[in-house]
């Protein structure tokens, strides 16, 4: 059984990352935002963005934001969630499963491509 | 809804919606009483008596100026399915809480679920809110009550600035919640 972590633990964590980390980039680049509305939930949301967590968490990605919010008024795409990478264009995504979690982080966050097979297109919104 | 953790997310969207700024979540699995009891307090907007009613049951009225979801009378129905029930206690301006209760050995009770994951994706994707968890577990037989509280403002004032979804930090949140909860219960 670890100790159950504590504040010094954290402090050391912080000083840590603040020595690593060029503070010229105050903003993330990627912001992620599931939705975490009750039709969401329901279809797996917590799981996706847990999905996410994990990812930034095991490749160590400093520039990622991950946000919640309520319905999206898509309920049949649920989960869904949207990603803007930098000054490009958000893009919607619809049934992300931890599985399409993990394509959209490869292909798009990472590799720059959209992940064309989940995109909710703009006239269904 | 497959657990109870996710109930607890639902309920706690409910109070972002509602503006909260302090939100208290508590989960207390009482193996002495039988009952397994959960309270989502915020000090958002809070509601009138019409509204709670709406909310515990949306088809009975005809207003609809309030949007209005299923997640608490599904809720409220699996409480009382399983011995218990749920109550609301809101007003306008002095926030809501929602507290349900299962009879623990129910057959029909949904599993608790993963408490550190509700807790986890709540405190990193709302960082604007202050986060307050306890877990009481009260073994059967013999031992002590055991509680383990999660708050998040010191967690936010020794952090300074730094994102909570850091890697590093995401892993130090994730491992105390899971630490946390697993050592209450052991």
């Amino acid at each position: 059984m670890p100790n159950v972590k504590s504040l010094e633990d954290l402090k050391k964590i912080r000083d840590e990352a603040l020595k690593k980390r060029d503070i010229k980039t105050p903003g993330a680049r990627v912001q992620i935002v599931v939705g975490m509305g009750t039709p969401g939930i329901a279809a797996g949301a917590r799981d996706t963005l847990k999905e996410f967590l994990n990812l930034i968490e095991a490749k160590g990605l400093t520039d990622i934001v991950v946000r919640q919010t309520g319905n999206f008024g898509l309920d049949s795409m649920e989960p869904v969630v949207k990603i803007k990478v930098g000054d490009e264009a958000e893009v919607t995504y619809g049934k992300v499963t931890p599985f399409v979690a993990n394509q959209i982080m490869e292909e798009h966050i990472l590799g720059g491509k959209v992940v064309t097979a989940n995109v909710i297109p703009a006239e269904v919104k | 809804m497959k657990e109870i953790a996710l109930h607890l997310l639902d309920l706690a969207e409910n109070s972002v919606s509602a503006h909260a700024k302090t939100v208290h979540i508590d989960v207390r699995e009482d193996f002495r009483t039988n009952q397994l009891i959960t309270s989502v307090e915020d000090d958002g907007d809070g509601m009138t008596e019409e509204m709670v009613q709406q909310v515990i049951d949306p088809f009975t009225t005809s207003r609809t100026e309030r949007k209005v979801g299923l997640g608490i009378p599904l809720l409220k129905e699996s409480a009382e399915a399983c011995m218990g029930g749920m109550k609301i206690t809101s007003a306008p301006g002095a926030g809501t809480k929602v507290e349900a209760t299962f009879q623990h050995s129910h057959v029909d009770r949904m599993p608790l679920g993963d408490l550190p994951s509700t807790f986890l994706t709540l405190t990193l994707a709302h960082p604007e809110i202050h986060w307050v968890f306890t877990y009481t577990f009260n073994p059967p037989y013999k031992g002590s009550v055991r509680c383990y509280e999660f708050d998040d403002q010191p967690i936010k004032e020794t952090l300074d600035g730094l994102p909570m979804t850091h890697p590093d930090v995401i892993s130090y949140l994730r491992s105390s919640l899971e630490d946390g909860i697993a050592e209450a219960r052991k």
